[in-house]
């Protein structure tokens, strides 16, 4: 018998020496939370802040002002292809569209990095990337030692439940908040260790 | 063998006694006894697991609905285990469908050859790895070594813990019995290119173990993970992490080898949005670890090319044919019951001679590898190196019943165990307290003991076993009169009517 | 209420004063206190190391005298005691026991109380009109804390003492080492969990420490006089029942 069959084989056994009772999930924990745009946009903030991740607040006009602000006078910026491309014009380096023909060594080069976001949790001040088109391939803001994050308030949820339910399951996510830190030596906690060592998120309010 | 065959339920093997690390090479009290002389690994570790204890605590007390998001964590653990056959089969679909290959590992040696095998196959001879705890369990990193293939630890603490050729002692923090200047001088001594002029501040040690691994993830093709979560439903897998090391390993390599626990799944994608709140902040006091990646088999244009899924039983469904003893098996391996264990605080996590430390670790272990699989197998120590305090089952975020679980398995190895001397001492004393005849019997004879007493009623030194009490601790000389001789004397009367009367005159 | 009082085997035979002042402080609270001679043990050590069939003769005989429905409740100066009877008894019972045997035990055990449960949640008071002029430091204990989920109910207790003078112990909740067996089969362990302990107790500058239960108190109690610290243990049924009259009212001085 193949190994497959055989670990299955004795699951079955292991239920069958000991059957276990149906279970029914208790779901009385919080979700479905709503917030007005105001109280969202200062969790936010304030666990961002936790964090030491840098917030910058604009509204929609003024995203390439604010971007620009948020990265600084790098050389070289690399943009997933999707990216609306006005938010760059007020960029004072060069900017690169990332492409999955490009192998991902070209973005050590990279000073910095702005993608959008697919929706962010306020409560633990979580922005979930999920490589749609304004996001970019995951290695594009991992290599880069900037990421400048946009998130629309309004894809800014209350609970890590709101969260989750607006993700897609198939598309590769990666759940960030605040820069890579690690607390490995002496419980001293050391941002930036080989994720970006700096994480800027423009919060935009629409109108 | 199945059951299909046998008509009744053949039981499931343990983990291979030697293959890995469910077992280490003394008993608990031997090895703490080693543990509690190390001053220094002390200190360490009482600042440590005090510090995360406090953050843990803040971070539960912050959400209002801790103790239902708790509840609904069990359940949905004790959920897969029911429907363990059933949810595997539908992952194993899901991950299929999705461009990854799916492999069955009965054992720690199945799953050593299969990981080996796949690195070979892609002319490696060199793999990262993440942080991962089934991988420890197996002993993948020895296999990988006796193959030629140089397995490179990613995380920080499991590199210095590598570097160190140092066993972890924590979960979470597998360093944690290190102090910066000891890992200043690991570093200088091993890693590769280092600066030598390197000195003891963290935020240069971290520094410096950024430069030495980012060449690797550059350049490695193939990477080696575990998973915090399996879902069922949707094929996704999940690592929780915070220095983006896990990230660099599932992203940039070409090939990607996961090794999961087959009891590590979760029903439903939505299920998550339960372990997401629990995880990370009963395992490092945060609201948020810095990142978690998901991802669904392969994607094109992003990430590895090719991705291999190991499912591993190794015991697991040996613990799962107990009916008690299975509630181990929902462990989402946070740590938090290590840092308010007074135990684990005092011996660290070595002592337990296992991947799996802690309170977690003593009833888990014995139920993967056994307990009785040699004579005075060490693993029959560790469901008694508890106090029983109960703080374990208070923290846990899927509800482990810790303490029932570590009587239970106590029972399990007196019933397996040949007669003992202490088996006869507690058969004598359950008949001598079987009837109240017998019991005031023998405490008329216990009252003997008071001659062991000094003049000042303290009993200072008893033969063994005993001595192991009085080694640094008196115990009183029994007193003149047990309860029952009082309660029937004069006096006691006495002392009752007066009681009573003093109730007549409070209510009147 | 008739109360029937479980004496614990450690209480009948070693510390027979807690359990005085516990049917003292019961009968001077208008409680009708009967002492059913048949007890015996609980078989908490019996179950806590592994010997579950014989703790089965102990849960029998625990039934005998206390499902019986002329006994109103049960009281056990014991958190570990009660912790056991109401939480192992009926494990024992179902892996051993028949049916009326489980029946028994499911009786029994839902009318056993512990000191400071029995008196705040059944009697409903706090003020027992208790006078114990000392400074006291309070540890909770392991299974009060967290098996039976006592709370704060011995402190509310022990806050209406007169001319107590209560002082916070630090680290409080964290286990005194004892653990049954755990303290011969894990005694280096125990005895380092025990020092900090002791050392928590010290800082404090208390006259005595308090608990409620006589099996930790044996263990702190016996480190303390160990190191000649001159600090007493004092069950607290004993600070409860003492009174102007008579602080620690039935104490024996046990040589």
């Amino acid at each position: 018998m193949n190994a497959r069959d055989v670990v299955l084989g004795r699951v079955r056994d292991a239920l069958a020496a000991a059957p276990p009772e149906p279970v029914t999930v208790p779901r009385d924990y919080r979700g479905r939370r709503e917030l007005p745009d105001e109280q969202r946009m200062e969790l936010l903030v304030d666990r961002l802040g936790e964090y030491r991740a840098d917030v910058y607040r604009c509204s929609v006009a003024e995203t390439a002002a604010t971007v620009a602000e948020a990265l600084g006078d790098v050389r070289l910026v690399a943009v997933p292809g999707g990216l609306d491309g006005s938010w760059t014009e007020e960029l004072t380096g060069r900017v690169e569209v990332d492409s999955a023909e490009l192998p991902v060594r070209w973005l050590e080069d990279v000073d910095g990095v702005v993608t959008s976001s697919a929706v962010t949790c306020a409560e633990t001040g979580t922005v979930f990337l999920d490589a749609s088109a304004d996001q970019g391939r995951r290695a594009l803001t991992l290599v880069p030692d900037l990421h400048v994050c946009v998130v629309d308030l309004s894809s800014v949820v209350v609970g890590v439940p709101e969260a989750v339910g607006r993700l897609d399951p198939v598309r590769p996510t990666t759940m960030i908040s605040g820069p890579s830190a690690t607390s490995d030596i002496e419980l001293d906690r050391v941002e930036g260790v080989h994720g970006p060592r700096t994480l800027r998120v423009v919060v935009r309010v629409d109108g | 063998m199945s059951s299909a065959f046998l008509g009744i339920p053949t039981p499931p093997p343990r983990a291979p006694y030697a293959t890995g690390h469910l077992r280490g090479d003394q008993s608990f009290p031997d090895a703490a006894h080693t543990a509690l002389d190390n001053t220094q690994q002390r200190r360490n570790l009482g600042k440590a697991t005090a510090t995360i204890r406090g953050k843990r605590d803040r971070m539960a007390d912050e959400l209002p609905d801790w103790e239902e998001l708790r509840s609904a964590g069990a359940a949905l653990k004790a959920d897969v285990l029911a429907r363990l056959p059933e949810l595997l089969e539908r992952f194993e679909r899901e991950v299929t469908e999705r461009g990854g290959v799916v492999h069955w590992a009965r054992d720690a040696d199945e799953a050593n050859e299969i990981v080996t095998r796949l690195v070979a196959e892609k002319g490696s001879d060199e793999v990262l790895k993440v942080k991962s705890m089934a991988t420890q369990e197996i002993g993948l990193n020895e296999h990988l070594e006796s193959a030629g293939i140089a397995p490179v630890e990613t995380d920080l603490a499991e590199l210095i813990v590598q570097l160190g050729a140092d066993r972890p002692s924590h979960i979470l923090v597998p360093a944690i019995h290190r102090n910066r200047a000891e890992i200043r001088d690991i570093f200088l001594r091993e890693m590769p290119g280092v600066d030598p002029n390197l000195d003891d501040d963290p935020v240069r040690l971290a520094e410096e173990a950024r430069k030495y691994l980012r060449s690797k993830f550059m350049s490695t093709r193939v990477a080696i993970s575990g998973a915090n979560f399996g879902v069922a439903d949707t094929g996704t897998l999940s690592v929780v992490e915070s220095e983006g090391n896990g990230r660099m390993c599932l992203t940039m390599p070409e090939t990607l080898i996961t090794v999961m626990g087959i009891e590590k799944l979760v029903p439903s994608f939505t299920d998550l949005e339960v372990f997401l709140q629990l995880l990370p902040r009963s395992s490092t006091g945060e609201r948020m670890n810095p990142y978690t990646s998901m991802w669904t088999g392969v994607t094109e244009g992003d990430g590895p090319g090719e991705f291999h899924l190991v499912l591993l039983d190794n015991g697991r469904s040996a613990t799962l044919a107990d009916g008690v003893g299975r509630e181990a098996l929902q462990c989402i391996r946070c740590s938090a019951c290590l840092n308010v264990c007074p135990v684990y605080e005092r011996t660290g996590g070595k002592a337990y001679g296992s991947t799996y430390p802690g309170p977690i670790g003593a009833v888990l272990t014995p139920q993967l590898a056994g307990m009785h699989e040699s004579r005075d197998d060490p693993n029959a120590s560790l469901p008694y190196a508890s106090s029983l305090c109960g703080a374990c089952y208070d923290v846990c975020p899927v509800k482990i019943d810790i303490p029932s679980l570590l009587v239970e398995l106590r029972h399990q190895h007196v019933e397996q165990s040949r007669y003992t001397a202490e088996a006869a001492m507690m058969r004598a004393s359950s008949l001598a307290m079987s009837s109240a005849k017998r019991f005031t019997k023998a405490q008329r004879a216990s009252r003997l003991g008071r001659v062991l007493g000094g003049a000042d009623g303290r009993i200072s030194a008893l033969p063994p076993p005993l001595n192991a009490w009085t080694s640094a601790r008196d115990l009183p000389a029994p007193p003149k009169r047990t309860f029952r001789e009082w309660w029937d004397s004069e006096d006691g009367r006495e002392a009752v009517r007066a009681a009573r009367r003093e109730a007549e005159r409070g209510e009147s | 209420m008739r109360v029937a009082l479980f004496a614990t085997c450690l209480g009948d035979t070693l510390f027979p004063d807690a359990v005085k002042a516990t049917a003292v402080l019961l009968t001077r609270l208008g409680q009708e206190v009967v002492f059913p001679p048949g007890q015996t043990c609980c078989g908490q050590m019996h179950v806590n190391t592994g010997y579950q069939a014989d703790a089965l003769p102990l849960v029998r005989n625990y039934t005998a005298d206390f499902a019986d429905e002329s006994i109103d409740a049960v009281v056990a100066p014991s958190g570990s005691c009660v912790g056991s009877i109401r939480h192992q008894h009926a494990i024992v019972a179902e892996r051993y026991g028949d049916r009326s045997l489980r029946e028994r035990v499911e009786r029994a055990g839902a009318k056993t109380y512990e000191l400071s449960e029995f008196l705040v949640d059944v009697l409903g008071v706090t003020d027992v009109g208790a006078y114990f002029p000392h400074r006291v430091t309070y540890h909770p204990t392991c299974h009060s804390l967290r098996m039976l989920r006592v709370g704060d109910k011995p402190l509310r207790l022990l806050k209406q003492v007169r001319e107590i003078d209560l002082v916070e112990l630090p680290g409080a909740e964290e286990c005194c080492g004892f653990g049954g067996t755990f303290a011969l089969k894990n005694s280096e362990t125990s005895t380092a969990m025990l020092s900090d302990k002791m050392r928590a107790v010290t800082t404090t500058g208390a006259e005595f420490c308090s608990a409620g239960d006589s099996s930790c108190l044996m263990h702190i109690g016996g480190g303390l006089s160990r190191l000649r610290t001159g600090i007493g243990t004092v069950h607290l049924a004993e600070v409860l029942a003492s009174t102007e009259q008579r602080v620690r009212p039935e104490e024996e001085v046990s040589a």
